[in-house]
């Protein structure tokens, strides 16, 4: 599922060059993005027709970097992997696509890509290593991911995603135990940044808007004052026990593990003093003592469980509960409205 | 109109020539059908995110190039024709030659078919006023490609200040067996959009308003106060209506009279009590789950510390 750049290689050397002899690799590379309002109609005509139940769809965002915010002037999607996964090559795919803009004078610079999500459940493994591989290669880029869930109950809910350079020096280290972890720090709330995000347009466009509001009916459907919450809560929760019992599973395991490392540094210890009273014994009793016997290899220590999951899931758990807390905020914005629909205040 | 047909008639009574009667005659119905925008044919539904394409492509043309052509494509069906999605072809036109890059418009169609696999070509499109000779021969090239392709133009240079919309559909023209010709007749252009693209179309407006043409994307409760602001709006304006009506200065609308009796009995009518109760019981679930979001994340902070430690 996850796909990572595959850069048209000059681009690449050559911005990497820049990079190294102008300014200095920044620390926030880049401080807010800037999407037009053509890349947000085309996200959300991809999810409504290719994206109908199915998991997530996915696509590559183009634009490029102004001074310190990243602009994203165009995207196009990426086919669904399907059970011809043999015969279709996603590099050829993504190169013949970016040659052809190319020739309209489209942006073809590859800055990030997009996602959708289900109720907001897109922090996973195959997430991180798209967006870590992205990154390594275009140190600016972003993923967007969109809700449309949350979207079609009435406002839109697009997120643009980044990890934190400490994430990316633990992927680089690949060091996942949990001793590594430790050294680096790192918790479930410095995974992920959130950039913000700007909509711009040209002024073409505003005409063509003009146009178009002049020319539409007048929506009938009122999503945001909609008052029925209980579905989406429902969903949302259930989803939330399933990660918790995930991250339960997981605890639990790590505790296991604890255990039995500390009990097999107890055995270590009664092994050693066993051994020096025999010595002891030996040496009173004028034999030779015993050879020091190599401990490490009668006592392997048990597998240190990779700890990135827990953090992974830590980080979907806290997401879901974000997304939960801002939904019931302003259901009761809504409920008290109703109440004041219905004259009862005193 | 009449008066032109009447002195027309006029002039070639005097003047004995038949057939030059009934061409004119014809270009003159042909006008006649133009301004009513006569049907004759399928209905074009657009979506917004077609046109924001096209509008795009015509900001990023070469320099020198006057106007844009494109494909479209989309799903048709017995009446109406829906337009999903298109790209741009590059192309040069001069004053006696057209080319199109044919390979290219071919490879972005496979390219596009592989993401959508229902969209078909089902016509193309170009920036600009009139139809020239030029889009005659663009039109024949994708009949091939496509039965009855239908023909957009998006008016970017703003020749009316209005970016005219329009779409047409080619047919036969003309004396049979003798010279034939094509004609453009319009077709209805309606916009159609689905719902999360209304609510994203909606955002865009908003830019609009703006004078740095940005805008960024709202917090939670502030999306339902401006969509209460916006209801508060529409309220006042039913309100002044109203008083105008009562102090005489605008005649009463019976069909305007049911719909407010429709808006004033939606609000459901229920005894104090009831509603105090599901009020309360709603508020109190979605205390608890905001109360139980809370705590999960106090947890997972708290197992992060101890792994930790």
């Amino acid at each position: 599922m996850c796909f990572g750049p595959f850069p048209l290689h000059q681009t690449m050397a050559s911005r990497k060059e820049s990079a190294a002899s102008g300014s200095s690799p920044l620390e926030t590379p880049v401080k807010q993005i800037q999407i037009d309002g053509l890349v947000v109609l085309k996200i959300i005509k991809h999810y409504q027709e290719e994206g109908q139940g199915s998991e997530v769809v996915q696509g590559v965002l183009l634009g490029l970097v102004v001074e310190d915010s990243l602009e994203i002037t165009n995207c196009f999607p990426f086919p669904q992997h399907t059970e011809d996964d043999v015969d279709f090559d996603e590099v050829q795919y993504q190169m013949e696509m970016m040659r052809s803009l190319r020739h309209v004078n489209i942006d073809h610079l590859h800055v990030g890509w997009y996602q959708s999500t289900h109720y907001g459940s897109f922090v996973s493994r195959a997430l991180l290593d798209s967006q870590f591989s992205y990154q390594h290669a275009i140190e600016e880029s972003v993923v967007l991911i969109y809700d449309p869930i949350k979207t079609a109950q009435g406002s839109l809910c697009l997120k643009a995603y980044r990890l934190t350079p400490k994430l990316m020096e633990i992927c680089k280290e690949k060091d996942f135990s949990p001793e590594g972890l430790k050294k680096a720090c790192i918790g479930f709330e410095i995974m992920f940044e959130e950039v913000p995000i700007v909509i711009k347009n040209s002024h073409l466009i505003n005409v063509l808007l003009l146009d178009l509001q002049e020319k539409s009916t007048v929506a009938d459907k009122h999503e945001l004052l909609n008052l029925s919450s209980s579905n989406h809560l429902e969903k949302s929760l259930q989803l939330l026990m399933d990660r918790v019992d995930d991250m339960n599973q997981d605890i639990g395991k790590y505790n296991t593990y604890c255990r039995n490392l500390s009990k097999q540094q107890q055995q270590k210890q009664q092994y050693l003093q066993r051994r020096q009273q025999e010595n002891t014994q030996r040496q009173s009793r004028g034999e030779p003592p015993l050879p020091e016997e190599d401990i490490s290899k009668m006592f392997k220590p048990p597998q240190a469980p990779p700890r990135m999951d827990t953090l992974l899931i830590a980080g979907q758990v806290n997401n879901y509960c974000q997304n939960i807390k801002e939904f019931t905020s302003q259901n009761l914005g809504k409920l008290f409205m109703a109440e004041a629909l219905q004259g009862h205040s005193s | 109109m009449w008066q032109q047909l009447k002195m027309k008639y006029k002039n070639h009574e005097s003047h004995g020539d038949l057939r030059s009667l009934s061409s004119s005659l014809f270009i003159i119905i042909l006008h006649f059908l133009y301004e009513i925008m006569a049907v004759h044919g399928p209905v074009v539904k657009i979506h917004p995110v077609v046109l924001a394409s096209i509008v795009d492509s015509y900001e990023r043309r070469n320099e020198g190039a006057t106007r844009v052509i494109g494909t479209l494509l989309g799903t048709t069906d017995k009446h109406s024709v829906e337009v999903t999605n298109c790209f741009s072809v590059p192309h040069n036109e001069s004053e006696d030659e057209v080319a199109v890059d044919m390979e290219f418009a071919k490879n972005m169609y496979e390219l596009h078919k592989k993401v959508s696999p229902s969209e078909v070509i089902i016509g193309w499109y170009a920036t600009g006023y009139d139809i020239t000779e030029h889009s005659v021969l663009i039109h024949e090239y994708y009949s091939r490609e496509a039965p009855n392709p239908i023909h957009l133009t998006v008016d970017t240079a703003l020749q009316s200040n209005k970016m005219n919309i329009r779409a047409y559909v080619s047919s036969q023209m003309g004396v049979p067996g003798k010279t034939v010709g094509v004609m453009f007749t319009p077709l209805t252009v309606k916009y159609v959009y689905y719902d999360t693209e209304r609510i994203g179309v909606e955002l865009l407006q908003r830019t609009r308003a703006s004078p740095s043409r940005t805008n960024g994307l709202t917090t939670d409760l502030a999306q339902v106060a401006s969509a209460a602001g916006r209801v508060q709006e529409m309220l006042t304006t039913v309100l002044s209506y109203i008083e105008d009506i009562l102090s005489g200065k605008v005649m009463a609308d019976n069909s305007v009279g049911r719909f407010l009796m429709d808006l004033v009995n939606k609000v459901p009518k229920i005894t104090a009590e009831d509603f105090e109760s599901m009020l309360n019981s709603n508020i109190n679930d979605l205390l608890m789950v905001t109360y139980l979001a809370n705590l999960t994340q106090a947890q997972i902070a708290l197992n992060e510390k101890l792994v930790v430690l």
